[in-house]
C-alpha cells in the first residue's frame, strides 16, 4: 500500500498526512507540486494549508498545477483520492468534485473539535464506522462554508454523495461551525473514489493528541487492499 | 554631519562618541548605520548592564542570550529553541501587519538556530475592552497572527491577554516562538573567513526602512507618518523561506545562518561578522530588490520581511542554490568575510562606508540613577478599606470580567493544532504541551505577567511573572528548564522609568536564582510610553520545561468521586487583585507576597504527585483567588465539585497569592498523596470532592 501526498508550496498539514497514514501502516511519500506522473501509487492525499498562499482563492491556484492534471487521470481511473480542507477547496476548483467553500459565516478562520457524522460506511474511508456514529474532529479552516446549487445539492442528496456532516456531539445547537449548506462537512465522487472533507481526521490519530476518532479513516484505507 | 545627526535624534555625546571610534567623521551612509545600530532596540544600550547580573547558566542550557534564540537540551539528542520578542510599536500603528510580521520575525529567529518552529504564543495588552480603540487593536492583533501563525503552519498553543488602562496608548504584542531541533543541527550566527555570505527570501523593497529605530522612540501624535516604518508580512514566502532553510540545515549545507529582522542588512552582516571575529565587505548592486532606484541608505535599511542570511559550507554554495531554487526563492551572494574586521559596503564600484563592526556592534550603555515614582509608592500603601459582597455575584461578575474571561473567541481564531504535536489545547491546561514526535517526550511552555502586580511593585511584579509561569509549566507535570523574557518598559531616561527597568531585573535576578531557572534569551522594549505616561513595568516571561508526555495534568475535573486538595495557604490577599479592582474600580495595595523557597516546594510537590501518577487533573490558583480557579476547573468537562470552606471571607474566596496549586487524587490514593505532601512540609487541605454539574461551596457565603 503506498499513498502519494502532494507538496503544493505553502501546504502545512503534509507531514500530519504523512504521519496518519504511516500510523495505520501505509507508505506514505510526498511527491511534488510539479509532477506529472503518479503511477505506482494506490492513492493520492491533496493535504491542507495554504497552497500557493491561498492567493485569488482558497485552492484555485493549485487546482490549475501540473500535478493536478495527473490526480484528474488517477481519478478517472477510479484510484482514491483524498482532500482535506485546503484538498478538498482544490478538488472543488478542480472540477473532482462538485459546489464550492466559501468564507465561513462568521468571517473568520475557525479552529475548534466539531461533531462530525458518518452518512454512509460503504465506503473505503468510512468503513470501520458505524453509520450513524458521530465523531469529534478537529477543524481549522476559514473558507469552509459549503455551498452548491440547489440542483447539485439535490443530486448530492439523492445519490448519497454526502459522507460526512456537522452534528451536534451533546446537544448543541450551533453544531454547524461555518454555515454548510445540508450541514455538509465531507462529500464524495459518484464513483465513490474521490472524497473532499474540511475536518482533519489526520489530526485525531494518537492517545497524546487526546482524540483518535480518526484512525479507523486511514485504517479503512488499508483494509480495502487486503480484501 | 553633526547637524544631521541632531536631525535624527542621535544624542551629542553619542555623535563625539562615532568620529573617535572612527578617527574621522562619518559620512551620511555611516552615520545612518550608527542611527540603527545603537537604537535601543538593536543594542540595549540601558538594559545591557543591567541584563548581566541575570542568572544564565543551567545543565540543560546549550544556547544562552546573545544568539537568535536561546536553546535548551530537553533528552534523547533532542533540544528546543526559544526566544519571545515585542512588535509594540509597529502594532500601535498598524495592528494587523505589526502583528503579522511580530510573527514571521520571531519564527525566522527560531529557524537561525537551525530549528523548526513548532508553536507559538502571544502575550498581548491592551487599555479597557469598553474603548472602541483598544477593541480595534485586539481585532487587528489577533487577526495579524492568525494570518501569520496559521499560514505559515506554525500552532498557536498558548499566550496571556490582560486589558489594563496603562496599555490604552501602548498597545504591547510579544510572540514566543519554541522550535524543535536535533542537537547536532544546532546553528549559530557565525561565518569562516573568506566565504561568500548568501541573501535568501524575498526581494528588498523600501519598506520598513528605520523600523529598529522607530521602535527606540516613544509613538508620536502623527502616527500616520510612521506608517512606511511598518513592514508587510507574507506567510507564504515564510513558509517557502522556512521549508528552503531547514531543508539546508537538514542536508549540512551551512555553517551559519542569521535572520534578516531590525535593521536589515545592516544589523544581520555586521553582527554576523562581529561574532566571527571578522569583518564583510557587502556588494549592494547584488542584493534582489523589487524596486528601483533604491539608494545605499534604503538597501541597508530596508526591514522588507522574509529575508535570511546563509554561510555555505565550503563546496555546498551551487547545492544551497539549488534548494532554494526548487523552492522559487532568491539566493545569491552578496558579501564575503574579509580579515579586517570592518562592515564595507559597495555600490556602483565605490566604497560608501566602511566601519569597524565593533564600534557598530559595541553601542556605548548607560548606567542612570532611578528613583521611584511617589504616585506608585502612595498607591501600593494604600491601606484596603474593609468591604462587603455577595460572593454569588462576585464570582459571577469576576468570571465576566475583562482578565479573567475564557479566551476561546481568541484562541479559536489560531490553527493549533497544526503539525499533530499538541497534546494539551488551548483552555485544557495551564501550559501548553508540545509532543516531541518518536518518544515519549513532551515541551511545556506558557507565558505569564500581572500588570497590576508590577505596577505596584515592578520588583515583586517580575518575581510573581516568573514564579507563575514555572507554577503553570509544573502543573502540567513539567520541569521548568530555562525562560526567555519579554522586557515592556516606560523609558529609561526618566528617573522613574529606570527605576522601574532596573527592578524589574532585580526581581528577575532574585526569581530566578531561588527557582534554579535560568534566563537563555530574550527581548527588551522601551519608551512604551506616551504624553510622559508609562506603561505598567511588563515582564513577559516565556518558560519553557520538559516532561514524560503520558504524565500530563489537565484542569478540568474529569470523574466524580476524586478528592479535591489544596496545596498552600487557604487565604489570599486583596492587594492589587482582581477582585479589588471589581468591587472598587481602582488598583492599588500590596501585592501578595511570595516566598520563592515554598513556591519551588509547591512546584516540586505537584510535579511529583502527576510523576507518581497520583493526579491527572492540577490547577494554579491565580487572578481572581479559590473560587474563580475552582469554577475554571468546572469548565473543560462540565464535571462540578461540592467544597467545604473554611471561611467565607473575601480574602479566602477571591484573595490572590502565589504558591497555592488545586488537584485531584482518587480516595483509595489520598493518605499516599497527603503523605507526600507532609514529608515536604507543605500545608494543604482536602477542599470536597468532585461531582455533580456545578461547582458548590460551602457552608458560608457561597452555596
Amino acid at each position: 500500500m503506498r499513498w502519494a501526498i502532494v507538496r503544493f508550496p505553502g501546504a502545512n498539514c503534509d507531514e500530519d498526512a504523512r504521519f496518519a497514514l504511516e500510523k495505520a501502516g501505509i507508505r506514505a511519500e510526498f511527491v511534488w507540486h510539479t509532477e506529472r506522473d503518479l503511477r505506482g501509487f494506490d492513492g493520492v492525499f491533496l493535504p491542507g494549508g495554504f497552497s500557493y498562499g491561498d492567493y485569488l482563492r482558497a485552492g484555485a491556484l493549485a487546482a490549475k498545477s501540473p500535478v493536478m492534471e495527473a490526480v484528474r487521470r488517477f481519478a478517472e481511473e477510479g484510484r482514491y483520492v483524498v482532500g482535506v480542507c485546503n484538498g478538498f477547496q482544490i478538488l472543488t476548483e478542480a472540477g473532482l468534485l462538485p459546489g464550492a467553500l466559501l468564507a465561513n459565516l462568521n468571517l473568520h478562520f475557525t479552529c475548534k473539535e466539531v461533531g462530525v457524522r458518518v452518512e454512509r460506511n460503504d465506503l473505503p474511508f468510512t468503513r470501520l464506522y458505524p453509520r450513524g456514529q458521530v465523531l469529534r474532529l478537529p477543524i481549522a479552516h476559514g473558507e469552509g462554508r459549503y455551498y452548491a446549487d440547489p440542483e447539485t445539492l439535490a443530486r448530492l442528496e439523492g445519490e448519497g454523495l454526502v459522507v460526512f456532516r456537522y452534528a451536534p456531539l451533546k446537544d448543541e445547537a450551533d453544531y454547524n461551525p461555518n454555515g454548510s449548506l445540508h450541514d455538509i462537512a465531507g462529500i464524495v465522487s459518484e464513483k465513490g473514489n474521490v472524497l473532499g472533507m474540511m475536518p482533519h481526521p489526520e489530526r485525531a490519530v494518537d492517545e497524546v493528541l487526546g482524540n483518535t476518532d480518526g484512525l479507523p479513516f486511514f485504517l479503512g484505507l488499508v483494509k480495502e487492499v487486503a480484501r | 554631519m553633526e547637524a544631521l545627526a541632531k536631525e535624527i535624534g542621535i544624542p551629542e555625546g553619542e555623535y563625539r562618541e562615532i568620529v573617535q571610534r572612527l578617527g574621522r567623521e562619518p559620512n551620511r551612509v555611516e552615520l545612518l548605520l550608527f542611527k540603527v545600530m545603537w537604537s535601543e532596540h538593536c543594542a540595549y544600550k540601558n538594559s545591557r548592564p543591567l541584563l548581566k547580573a541575570l542568572p544564565k547558566e543551567g545543565e540543560a542550557v546549550l544556547q544562552g542570550p546573545g544568539e537568535n534564540a536561546g536553546v535548551v537540551r530537553v533528552g534523547e539528542g533532542w533540544a528546543v529553541a526559544f526566544k519571545i520578542e515585542s512588535h509594540n510599536h509597529p502594532s500601535a500603528v498598524e495592528p494587523f501587519q505589526g502583528a503579522a510580521t511580530g510573527v514571521g520575525g520571531i519564527l525566522r529567529d527560531i529557524m537561525s538556530m537551525g530549528a523548526r518552529p513548532i508553536a507559538l504564543l502571544d502575550s498581548l495588552r491592551f487599555g479597557p475592552p469598553e474603548e472602541a480603540r483598544s477593541r480595534y487593536l485586539l481585532k487587528g492583533v489577533v487577526s495579524g497572527i492568525a494570518f501569520y501563525g496559521n499560514a505559515i503552519g506554525v500552532p498557536t498553543v498558548g499566550g496571556d491577554l490582560y486589558f489594563h488602562e496603562g496599555y490604552r496608548e501602548n498597545p504591547l504584542v510579544n510572540a514566543m516562538c519554541l522550535g524543535l531541533l536535533r542537537e547536532e543541527h544546532l546553528k549559530r550566527s557565525r561565518a569562516s573567513l573568506g566565504r561568500p555570505i548568501y541573501y535568501a527570501g524575498a526581494k528588498t523593497g523600501r519598506d520598513g526602512i528605520g523600523g529598529a529605530a522607530f521602535a527606540s522612540r516613544e509613538l508620536k501624535e502623527e502616527k500616520a507618518e510612521d506608517r512606511p516604518a511598518v513592514q508587510v508580512g507574507d506567510p507564504f514566502l515564510g513558509k517557502l523561506l522556512m521549508e528552503a532553510t531547514l531543508e539546508a540545515i537538514e542536508l549540512d549545507l551551512v555553517e551559519g545562518v542569521q535572520d534578516m529582522g531590525a535593521a536589515g542588512l545592516t544589523s544581520s552582516l555586521s553582527e554576523l561578522a562581529h561574532k566571527s571575529g571578522l569583518g564583510v565587505e557587502l556588494h549592494l548592486d547584488l542584493v534582489p530588490t523589487r524596486e528601483e532606484g533604491m539608494t545605499p541608505e534604503e538597501l541597508l535599511l530596508s526591514e522588507s520581511q522574509e529575508r535570511m542570511v546563509l554561510v555555505p559550507k565550503e563546496g555546498k554554495e551551487k547545492a544551497l542554490e539549488e534548494v532554494f531554487g526548487r523552492w522559487g526563492l532568491d539566493c545569491v551572494p552578496v558579501a564575503r568575510t574579509i580579515p579586517e574586521r570592518v562592515f564595507r559596503v559597495l555600490f556602483r564600484g565605490e566604497v560608501v562606508a566602511e566601519v569597524p563592526t565593533e564600534a557598530l556592534a559595541e553601542a556605548p550603555t548607560y548606567v542612570r540613577v532611578g528613583r521611584e515614582d511617589p504616585e506608585v509608592r502612595r498607591l501600593r500603601e494604600t491601606p484596603i478599606p474593609p468591604l462587603e459582597a455577595d460572593p454569588q455575584e462576585v464570582l459571577r461578575r469576576l468570571l465576566a470580567s475583562p482578565n479573567l474571561a475564557s479566551r476561546e473567541a481568541v484562541y479559536e481564531r489560531y490553527d493549533h493544532q497544526v503539525g499533530t504535536r499538541t497534546a494539551l489545547l488551548p483552555g485544557k491546561g495551564d501550559a501548553a504541551v508540545l509532543w516531541i514526535k518518536g518518544t515519549r517526550l513532551g515541551v511545556a511552555a506558557k507565558v505569564d505577567q500581572n500588570p497590576r502586580y508590577s505596577r505596584l511593585h515592578p520588583r515583586l511584579g517580575a518575581m510573581h511573572a516568573l514564579a507563575e509561569a514555572c507554577r503553570n509549566v509544573s502543573v502540567v507535570g513539567a520541569k521548568p528548564l530555562a525562560y526567555t523574557d519579554g522586557l515592556n518598559l516606560g523609558s529609561p531616561e526618566t528617573p522613574e522609568g529606570y527605576h522601574e527597568l532596573a527592578e524589574t531585573i532585580a526581581g528577575l535576578k532574585e526569581a530566578s536564582e531561588a527557582l534554579g531557572v535560568p534566563v537563555v534569551s530574550g527581548n527588551v522594549s522601551l519608551y512604551n510610553e506616551s504624553g510622559g505616561k508609562r506603561i505598567p513595568p511588563t515582564a513577559m516571561v516565556g518558560v519553557v520545561g520538559v516532561l514524560e508526555v503520558d504524565k500530563r495534568a489537565e484542569m478540568g475535573f474529569r470523574r466524580p468521586g476524586e478528592v479535591l486538595l489544596l496545596i498552600g495557604e487557604e487565604k489570599g490577599e486583596l492587594g492589587a487583585s482582581e477582585v479589588l479592582h471589581l468591587l472598587t474600580g481602582k488598583e492599588f495595595g500590596h501585592p501578595p507576597r511570595l516566598d520563592l523557597g515554598r513556591e519551588k516546594a509547591v512546584q516540586e510537590a505537584i510535579r511529583d504527585l502527576i510523576q507518581r501518577g497520583l493526579t491527572r487533573t492540577a490547577h494554579d490558583v491565580a487572578e481572581g483567588g479559590l473560587l474563580v480557579a475552582l469554577a475554571e476547573m468546572t469548565f473543560p468537562y462540565g464535571v462540578g465539585a461540592t467544597v467545604e470552606v473554611r471561611e467565607g471571607g473575601l480574602e479566602a474566596l477571591f484573595g490572590e497569592a502565589p504558591s497555592r496549586v488545586l488537584f485531584t487524587v482518587e480516595k483509595t490514593r489520598l493518605q499516599e498523596a497527603t503523605l507526600l505532601l507532609e514529608e515536604r512540609g507543605l500545608p494543604y487541605r482536602v477542599l470536597g470532592e468532585t461531582g455533580g454539574r456545578a461547582s458548590r461551596s460551602s457552608p458560608r457565603g457561597v452555596s
